[in-house]
Formats: C-alpha cells, sequence, structure tokens
C-alpha cells in the first residue's frame, strides 16, 4: 500500500539534471545564468515563509497532474481590433494568429531571438528576473528564464492603435508550459498587452516588462476557466521616469494560481498600479504576491485586490511596499479584501510595508467578511431574488478592482464576462 | 387586502416579545396609519411583514390578498405586492440606482409571469416617474443610495414605489429625518399613488405626515398591541394631548 502510494507521487524536479535549450550566444549566457541561481536558491518549499500559505508541490514536481479540459473563452475580447497571437499548449501557432506586422511596434517569437548571437532582449531577458531574488527568493522564475523556448519579444517605438492579445489554448491534459514574454517599451511609447486562457495543465509564464520615460503599459489577463490547471505566473516591471505600469488580472477558476508581480520605480513620478479580481469555489487556490518598491521621487502606486470565496476556496495575499531612502513623496495605498460566502472559505493576507524615507504616505487595509445582511434584505425585500441579489453585490464587491482597468471597452467586456460566469454558476 | 390576525413576534436574539397580539385588516384603496411611542413595535411590525430575518412569528397569521405571507421569502412577499419603504434605506456601493430597480422590476415580471421591460422601456419609465418626484437624472446613474441626502434616500423610495407598482405600500417613518419641503414632496408622490386596488400603511410618529396623507383609519399601537383605532382626529388627539391619555385610558 505503501509502495503503492510511492508510486503515484510525482517525483521533484532534479535541477542538477536540468539542461537549458541550446541556442545563441546571448541566450546561452541568460539561460546558464539563471540555471545557476535557480540551482543555488533550490526549489521553493513548504518550510518557505513566502509559500506558506500555497502549496508548491505541484508546481515542482516533474510531471503536473492531469487538468481535463474545459471550453475555451476564445472570443474574449473578441469586438476589439488586435494582434493575437495564439499558443497551444505554450507553443506559437502561427496559422492561428494574425500577422505581427504593426506600426511602431516590432513583434518577434522568443525561439527565433534565442536564435541569435546578439539582441536587444539580453538587456531585459532574465535581467529583471535576475534582479528579483532579494529579499525573496523566487526560483520558478529562474526556472523559467533556463528553460523557456517559445513567446513574444517586443520592442515599442510608438503608440500602437492595436493592442497585442496573447491567447493561451489548452488542448493536451496532460500539458506542461513553459512561456516567457520580453517587452520594451521605448521613451514616450504606449503598449495595451492582452492575456487570456488557460494556457495548459501547468503554466510557468514570465513577463519582463521594460517602461521607458513617459512610457505607458498596460495589462489585462483573465486567466482562463480549466478548473483543474495550476498557473505559477511572474510580471516584473522596471519604470522610467513619468512612466506607467497599470496591469489587472481577474480569475474565475484554478485549482491553482499564484501570480506574482514585482515593479520597480527607478525615476520620479512613475504611477504603479496592480490590481486583481478573482471569484473561485471548492478546491480553488488563489494567489496574489505583489512587491512594490519606490526607488526614486514623486512616485505613486496602488495594489488591489478582491476575492470572492465560496465553498471551501482559499485566498491569499502577500503584498508589500518597499520605500527606499530618498523616494521622498511617495504616494502608496494597498487595500485586500475578501467576500467568503460560506464559512468553510479561507482568506490570508500578508500586508507589508517597509519604509526608509520620511516624507511619504503609505497605507493599507485588509478585510474579509460575509455578504451585508441588510444590502442583501434591501434587495430581496424589491424582489429580487436570494441568489441575484447575491450576485449583484458580488459584483459590486469587486467593482473597486474592475474598476481600475480604464479602457471602457475592455471594462464592459470584463464585467460582461464576470455577469456571465456569475449567471453560468447560478444555473 | 392586508389581514392581520393575533400575531405575536419574538426577537429571535433573546427570545423577547415584541408583537403581543396585532390585529389589522385594510382593505383596498384604503390608507391606514399606525402612530404610537417608541419602542411599541411599529418598526418591527413592518419588518415582519417584509420578512426579514431574527424574528419569529409565535401565533397568528398575516395574509396579502388571501395568501399566507409569513411562509414567505421576502422577494416573493415583494412579488406578491408587499412593499416596504425602509426608515434607513441601505446605501449599497457599486450597485448602479438603475441597474437595482431594472432588476428588481423584471424580477417582479418574472415571479409574475410577465415578460420582462426592456433597457429601453425601462428608461423612459424611470424617467418619467422621477421627473414628477424631482429626482435628478444623475441620481439614477449613482450607486443606490450612496451620497444621497436623507431628502434624495425617501424620495428613492417613493420611486421604487412607482416604478415596482405594489399593491400594498407600508411607509416606515418615512418623514424622519426630512425637512417640510422634502416631507411635502414624498407626500406628494405617495398621494399620487393612491388609487383604488391599492392600500397603505403609514407608520409615523408624529401627525404632522398625516396632515399631506390623509388617512382613512389611524391606530395607535402600545406595547406591541393596537390598542385604540378611529378616524383622523385621533391623530390630532395624539398630537395636542401625547400618548398618555390614550395609554392610560387603555389601561
Amino acid at each position: 500500500m505503501a509502495q503503492a502510494q510511492a508510486c503515484n507521487q510525482s517525483k521533484i524536479l532534479n535541477l542538477e539534471a536540468l539542461e537549458p535549450p541550446g541556442g545563441g550566444e546571448w541566450a546561452t549566457r541568460a539561460r546558464n545564468s539563471a540555471l545557476e541561481r535557480l540551482q543555488q536558491m533550490g526549489l521553493p518549499g513548504r518550510r518557505d515563509e513566502y509559500w506558506k500559505y500555497t502549496r508548491p508541490d505541484t508546481l515542482i514536481q516533474t510531471k503536473p497532474p492531469k487538468a481535463a479540459l474545459h471550453k475555451s473563452d476564445s472570443s474574449m475580447f473578441d469586438g476589439i481590433e488586435k494582434i493575437r497571437m495564439v499558443f497551444v499548449d505554450g507553443i506559437y501557432d502561427s496559422d492561428a494568429s494574425d500577422s505581427l506586422d504593426g506600426e511602431g511596434i516590432t513583434i518577434e517569437r522568443l525561439s527565433k531571438v534565442t536564435e541569435k548571437d546578439s539582441h536587444w532582449a539580453k538587456n531585459v531577458y532574465g535581467v529583471l528576473e535576475g534582479g528579483s531574488h532579494a529579499p525573496v527568493k523566487r526560483p520558478l522564475a529562474a526556472l523559467n528564464t533556463a528553460m523557456a523556448t517559445d513567446g513574444a519579444v517586443i520592442c515599442v517605438t510608438g503608440r500602437p492603435s492595436k493592442p497585442v492579445h496573447m491567447i493561451y489554448v489548452h488542448k493536451s491534459v496532460t500539458s506542461d508550459a513553459i512561456l516567457n514574454h520580453v517587452i520594451r517599451l521605448e521613451e514616450g511609447s504606449s503598449l495595451t498587452f492582452l492575456e487570456t486562457g488557460p494556457a495548459a495543465a501547468r503554466f510557468n509564464k514570465t513577463i519582463e516588462v521594460d517602461v521607458g520615460d513617459n512610457a505607458e503599459f498596460h495589462h489585462i489577463r483573465i486567466q482562463g476557466r480549466d478548473h483543474e490547471r495550476r498557473a505559477a505566473t511572474h510580471t516584473f516591471a522596471r519604470l522610467g521616469e513619468n512612466s506607467s505600469f497599470k496591469s489587472f488580472s481577474l480569475t474565475v477558476n484554478g485549482i491553482l494560481t499564484r501570480n506574482e508581480c514585482v515593479v520597480e520605480l527607478t525615476g520620479s513620478n512613475g504611477v504603479a498600479h496592480v490590481a486583481g479580481a478573482c471569484v473561485g469555489d471548492g478546491d480553488f487556490h488563489h494567489d496574489d504576491t505583489v512587491f512594490i518598491t519606490h526607488d526614486a521621487e514623486n512616485c505613486e502606486s496602488r495594489q488591489v485586490f478582491k476575492k470572492v470565496l465560496r465553498g471551501g476556496a482559499k485566498g491569499v495575499f502577500q503584498g508589500k511596499i518597499l520605500v527606499r531612502e530618498g523616494a521622498q513623496k511617495t504616494d502608496g495605498y494597498q487595500i485586500s479584501q475578501s467576500l467568503l460566502l460560506s464559512d468553510d472559505c479561507e482568506f490570508n493576507a500578508k500586508p507589508e510595508l517597509e519604509i526608509y524615507a520620511d516624507d511619504v504616505a503609505c497605507s493599507h487595509g485588509s478585510t474579509s467578511g460575509a455578504i451585508d445582511e441588510d444590502s442583501l434584505f434591501y434587495l430581496r425585500a424589491r424582489g429580487v431574488p436570494l441568489e441575484i441579489a447575491t450576485d449583484l453585490l458580488t459584483l459590486a464587491f469587486l467593482a473597486e478592482a474592475v474598476d481600475e482597468v480604464e479602457d471602457e471597452r475592455l471594462k464592459g467586456e470584463i464585467n460582461a464576462l464576470l455577469t456571465d460566469w456569475l449567471e453560468r454558476r447560478r444555473a | 387586502m392586508l389581514k392581520i390576525n393575533n400575531l405575536h413576534v419574538d426577537l429571535e436574539e433573546d427570545s423577547k416579545t415584541i408583537l403581543k397580539g396585532v390585529d389589522l385588516t385594510i382593505d383596498s384603496g384604503e390608507v391606514h396609519a399606525i402612530m404610537g411611542p417608541n419602542g411599541s413595535g411599529k418598526s418591527t411590525l413592518s419588518y415582519v411583514l417584509s420578512g426579514r430575518d431574527g424574528y419569529s412569528a409565535t401565533k397568528g397569521s398575516a395574509s396579502l390578498d388571501g395568501l399566507d405571507i409569513m411562509e414567505m421569502e421576502p422577494e416573493e412577499r415583494a412579488a406578491a405586492g408587499l412593499f416596504l419603504a425602509f426608515q434607513y434605506p441601505v446605501e449599497i456601493p457599486g450597485v448602479g440606482n438603475m441597474t437595482f430597480m431594472r432588476t428588481a422590476l423584471n424580477a417582479q415580471r418574472k415571479a409574475q409571469e410577465k415578460p420582462e421591460v426592456s433597457a429601453a422601456e425601462f428608461l423612459r419609465l424611470i424617467r418619467e416617474k422621477a421627473k414628477t418626484l424631482e429626482i435628478e437624472q444623475d441620481l439614477l446613474k449613482r450607486p443606490v443610495n450612496v451620497g444621497f441626502s436623507g431628502g434624495e434616500k425617501k424620495r428613492n423610495e417613493i420611486l421604487q414605489m412607482a416604478v415596482l407598482e405594489p399593491r400594498m405600500c407600508i411607509l416606515d417613518e418615512t418623514d424622519s429625518g426630512l425637512d417640510i419641503d422634502a416631507m411635502k414632496l414624498v407626500a406628494d408622490g405617495v398621494n399620487a399613488l393612491r388609487k383604488s386596488d391599492r392600500a397603505f400603511l403609514v407608520i409615523t410618529h408624529y401627525q404632522r405626515l398625516l396632515d399631506h396623507i390623509r388617512p382613512d383609519v389611524v391606530h395607535i399601537m402600545a406595547e406591541g398591541r393596537i390598542v385604540k383605532s378611529g378616524g383622523p382626529e385621533l391623530a390630532l388627539d395624539v398630537e395636542k394631548n401625547g400618548y398618555a391619555d390614550i395609554l392610560a385610558e387603555v389601561g
């Protein structure tokens, strides 16, 4: 019996046996140095403080547990003109994708870029990740840099009218995908970057974004509905003067999601907003881990996270604002809230402020609670049935996070999607 | 229309008995007022009738058009035609006032097996009703009651009443917190809704509101019972002499 169990348990990834893919000179150097970092750090374990509330076990096994397929939400953002890049189980599908040509933007495939001996990507690829391991380690991101073969390499020089849309399709129940996107926004440029879909049974994804002076990066992500999928994602951003980085994620379903976002404000007057809304049931586990460093004067950062949990679902928020010496006039805000729709749910929040400048305004708050009985009764007394009233109040609770999406069309799509999901859940 | 028979109600939290045998019958087209001192059970009666949690009826019955409402969920009572204008309308951040009213109207229509009202039809309907109640378009777009003044909240209650067209309207201290102009506006709104197949139960501390909404019958409630009923002159009597005389008279 004990033996049978041992056989069923998947093995832990052997870091010593890992061999990064071959490629050009710069890529080989970047990958080898990431592998070294990874071997030094080791994989995350239950004993790691940073993984106290989220079990990394299935993320560090050699093979992922199977994940059943769900009808994909491929129609998302269909009403909006965009450049689509489709990845099926982590592999680029050029037939399903659009032409990658666009005004003010150059899009390449990572697999092609890594074959070259030199490329601008070397200044970003593995660089933001490599600088992110102190004070906390992010080994899964180093694993990504060492092993990724596919992804998008984007250089933005102007203000392209169309967003770039990554569509992640999940087709194999055992797929194990690694994707790495490298984005460089030159001075004064702007890009909206969309991501949708479940991607794979297990998905390790990294985005490294270098936002130049006066540039703007908007990121909107809708993680897929396939319930059994697992995902560990990292978004790294480095911001120049007067630049902005705004990222919003919506997650409905997923047995395990860990979204890390690491932002460094390196030039004055930078703005970084990171927001997330999630709705989960049952064995849903969702972790938002955010680390924002203020390293320049007059910067603003906001973290807005809302989680709706039901039927045993678990939510985690670890959010930190680090204000370095000299980062005066910092304006930092952080809120994490959970709405617990049943007694068996769990929300763990770890808000942190670490401040070394004396002229800053930083606030943080975290709450968890049930639905407001007075509001519920008011709606019901007007004839709104209990379930619809609960959904209305759920949407209202999520609104502060969804409102972080500035583009009205995108916000409209997200609200429609949420309403539709809640309706289907009711059915 | 509304028939309350020997209704006894306990507060679930501490098993305290609040209503100790209320009898009340209101017919179509009538306006009844309930007055009474603080703690007499007036608001409890409105909550129990509309189905709020935390109260349990231990004895007696209440029916609307012959249907036992005490067994119904709050939304079923609303669909059956019962409406409570709240003493303290609830602020609901994140839910738009229009979305709220349209959801409520269509939920009731669905329960009544009537077709839903389209967005365009609803917009026309709400604009027209809002205009008569002097409710600014801006308030319709804002979240439910958020940032509304006291008067705006109460007018918003009457607007909901006008949109939902209930059979039986209960107004719980609708005059509280209103200045005289706001109260008059609310009363005009209510009067405009009076019709032969609709009835009103107006709960109030003061006779003042009854100058504007003329009741057919006035009841005095004390210690969980209706202790005296009469015509509009009973309210004037209370206004002049207070409750003490009446309470002494009924023992």
